[in-house]
């Protein structure tokens, strides 16, 4: 099958069994790869109620079909599972170079089933795959594991690993990758580590099957020197997301003090200026990417080389615990990198503690002495490593803020961020209706990459709450998520506006298949249905309420910023769901239609799915 | 002088792009490992790619026993592949190892100035002159 490696390796770690399997042409045809992949095999070989922890929840990792071609930025991997943070759907991509890798091994997913009763590591090299004992690499940080097993089986592996936090089953727990790239949302760590798979460690040699080579061979070069002839271009390469900070704050949309505020009184300590000046040594790209966001960094300070920090964590640790020096932020960073932890999820339980600790929820006793602050850096240090080995007030912290605030009640919930579960990502969203709708409505939680609409706002008015903010949501929620599907990156028509035109043709010399992008719209819109039906599967209960936000974006104005004094209505956000599921074709209670399933190609699939 | 490709490692940032435009252009297929340049990752630390390229010295056509190492119409030095006995004594005495080799193939290959990779280099690490 052009564009594929063929085959699905799948691996038993309670049997120690290892299989592969032709990839199914048709399930190529309707879900493309990737998270598209990583969906099917989730709904339809995971058993209703499994505990994402137990030994019947799967991890599946999946390249799509652009994944190490030459299309620009082939080098995405989608890692799905249940997640163990909310109990529904979990996807988190990662660059660097192991999605290329896999394919070149010759495989569209690894499915990992069971758990294994010792820790071990997967090897795969081409045909080759083993599991091979990682009893001396448990316990060991994420970067110095990566390292290790380069030493051991050479440069060219691409390794995938959990650090202690993945061991630990901190519910947030990220799988890292490349010296510094992620898997981070949703808890994939830890469902690694629950199946005691330290580390994935993939070489391949062959070639990627391609319909039309000299025809990939001149789209490719022609999309590739669209991203260099992009106005956006220098600038984009110089700062990669960290460009972002001064404009986030400048707009009020950095998240300050656990999304009290909207803006940071001083944050030039870090821009994406300081960041560049004081700390960056290289730039560093995923696969195939012409324009790297990576910039890879060393601190003086304290003497780490870190890749970042990128505008979440800045955004985050940085703003949301008030952390404003660059190099304070980068060691977070690497710890973060090195537990193997969502700098995310992190930066928001911090902040949550901070707060709690603030407010008197939390005592100095159940801290064991430490006072938690704003802006302390070892705060957020000392933490990080608690929550890592849940330690103390670490293990209570580990289990996300909606779980800590549950335990902890005193109205707590109010202030606790997060969306089914997932904590928020990095925009401050009082005054940006479908910004706010977009983390409302994500699929795995409240997370930024699948729309990124706050510029919308900005751009039409963001006191708005009207039906085309909605309809932007919905496009931005089927495109953007379709290159997660691809296994290629989003950022060069986000960043670059390279024409989404060039990628349908680049598909089909691969691939050999005619797709429009309506087509592939379709196909996207599929992935998001089936998702949302896994959640309705999953959740008891589940419907409106789920995508309700953050007590505090509607009952607590902003407190400093340009933005000060705005929050939004309560009935403006029951209008922006009712709007947004009504164009979906889902009922009042956020449930796709038998209808919708039915026109998507679903209803088989749903109907048999258990 | 004669021309090669070179390198700014230092702009590097490690995408692997021009090795993929390598070889679909020399080989038609889409395969990272049938480069003829190699990038060199030096990770966690200093945190640098190295990238290596055929300097065209001509050591290869130096140690070849039977002068399968021939000059094209740009100046490169090419491997002959009818006239190639696989000795790998090019590979052994390439000073910058980047004459490669790889299992689907019977003889080593190496870079003849084609142009490919730099096109779709993004930060403009590769030229030739
Ligand atoms: S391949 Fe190596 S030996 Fe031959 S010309 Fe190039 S650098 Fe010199
Ligand atoms: S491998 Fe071929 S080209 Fe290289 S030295 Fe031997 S005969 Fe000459
Ligand atoms: S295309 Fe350029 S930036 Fe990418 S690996 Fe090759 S030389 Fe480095």
């Amino acid at each position: 099958m052009n564009g594929y490696g063929g085959k699905i390796l799948r691996i038993n770690l309670t049997t120690g069994q290892i299989s592969k399997e032709p990839t199914p042409t048709h399930i190529a045809e309707k879900f493309l790869g990737g998270r598209g992949f990583g969906i099917y095999f989730l709904y339809t070989e995971v058993p209703r109620g499994a505990d994402p922890l137990g030994p019947e929840n799967k991890i599946i990792a999946s390249p799509g079909p652009l994944s190490g071609t030459l299309a620009p930025g082939a080098g995405k991997m989608d890692f799905t599972t249940k997640s163990p943070l909310t109990g529904g759907y979990a996807s988190a991509s990662v660059g660097g170079h192991l999605t290329a890798e896999l394919k070149y091994a010759g495989y569209d997913s690894i499915i990992i089933e069971g758990i294994s009763p010792k820790p071990v590591y997967l090897y795969i090299n081409d045909d080759e795959v083993e599991l091979r004992d990682a009893s001396d690499l448990w316990g060991k940080g994420s970067i110095t594991v990566e390292t290790e097993l380069k030493k051991r089986l050479g440069e060219e592996f691409q390794i995938a690993t959990i650090g202690p936090a993945g061991e630990n089953l901190v519910k947030y727990a990220c799988i890292t990758h490349d010296f510094g790239r992620q898997a981070g949302r949703g808890g994939v760590g830890a469902v690694m580590g629950a199946k005691k798979l330290k580390a994935i460690a993939v070489h391949g040699t062959r070639d990627i099957p391609v319909a039309d080579p000299q025809a990939l061979l001149r789209l490719g070069t022609e999309a590739i020197k669209a991203c260099k002839a992009s106005e956006a271009f220098e600038v984009w390469v110089r700062y990669g997301t960290s460009g972002v900070t001064v404009w986030s704050n400048e707009v009020g949309a950095f998240p300050v003090r656990n999304f009290q505020a909207g803006a940071l009184e001083d944050y030039s300590g870090l821009s994406g200026e300081t960041m560049r000046q004081r700390i960056v040594i290289t730039d560093k790209g995923c696969f195939g990417c012409p324009s790297p966001c990576g910039k890879y960094s060393y601190s003086k300070k304290y003497s780490i080389y870190v890749e970042g920090p990128e505008y979440e964590t800045t955004a985050l640790i940085g703003g949301d615990c008030v952390l404003t020096d660059i190099e304070d932020v980068a060691y977070a960073n690497w710890l973060c990198d090195e537990l193997g932890i969502d700098s995310i999820s992190v930066g928001n339980v911090i902040a949550f503690a901070i707060e709690c600790f603030e407010k008197g929820i939390l005592t100095k006793e159940e801290t064991e002495g430490l006072e938690l602050r704003w802006g302390d850096p070892q705060v957020v240090f000392t933490l990080l490593e608690k929550i890592a080995r849940r330690e103390g007030i670490g293990d209570l912290l580990a289990e996300g803020v909606k779980h800590a605030s549950q335990k902890l009640g005193e109205n707590s919930e109010e202030f606790a961020i997060h969306v089914k579960g997932m904590e928020m990502s990095g925009y401050e969203c009082h005054n940006a209706p479908a910004m706010l709708l977009s983390y409302m409505t994500c699929d795995v939680g409240a997370h930024h990459n699948r729309s990124w609409a706050i510029t919308y706002d900005l751009q039409v008015g963001r006191d708005l709450v009207t039906d085309d903010k909605v309809d932007r949501v919905i496009y931005l929620q089927h495109v953007r998520p379709l290159f997660d599907c691809l296994g290629a990156c989003r950022l060069q028509w986000v960043e670059l506006s390279i024409d989404l035109g060039l990628y349908p043709p680049i598909l089909k010399a691969i691939t050999g298949i005619d797709r429009s992008w309506e087509d592939l719209m379709k196909i996207s819109e599929r992935v998001w249905n089936l998702t949302r039906m896994y959640w309705v599967r999953e959740v008891e209960g589940f419907g409106r309420e789920w995508d309700y936000p953050p007590p505090r974006f509607y009952k607590e104005p902003v407190t400093y910023g340009p933005t000060k004094g705005k929050r939004m209505e309560w009935d403006d956000i029951q209008r922006l769901l009712d709007t947004y599921y009504q164009k979906r074709g889902w009922d009042k209670n956020g449930i796709p239609t038998p209808e919708k399933l039915a026109e998507l190609g679903l209803a088989e699939i749903v109907r048999i799915g258990v | 002088m004669a021309v090669y490709l070179h390198a700014d490692s230092s702009k590097c940032s490690g995408c692997k792009a021009c090795l993929v435009a390598c070889s679909l252009a020399k080989f038609g297929v889409n395969n990272p490992k049938k480069a003829r340049l190699a990038i060199i990752p030096k990770f966690p630390a200093p945190g640098i790619f190295e990238v290596k390229t055929c300097t065209n010295c001509g050591t290869c056509a130096e140690v070849c026993p039977v002068d399968a190492v021939k000059i094209n119409e740009k100046g490169a030095y090419y491997i002959d592949p009818n006239e190639c006995i696989a000795c790998m004594a090019c590979v052994k005495e390439c000073p910058e190892q980047v004459i490669f080799t790889h299992p689907d193939y019977p003889v080593p290959f190496e870079c003849d100035l084609c142009g490919a990779c730099v096109e779709v280099c993004g930060p403009g690490v590769l030229w030739i002159e």
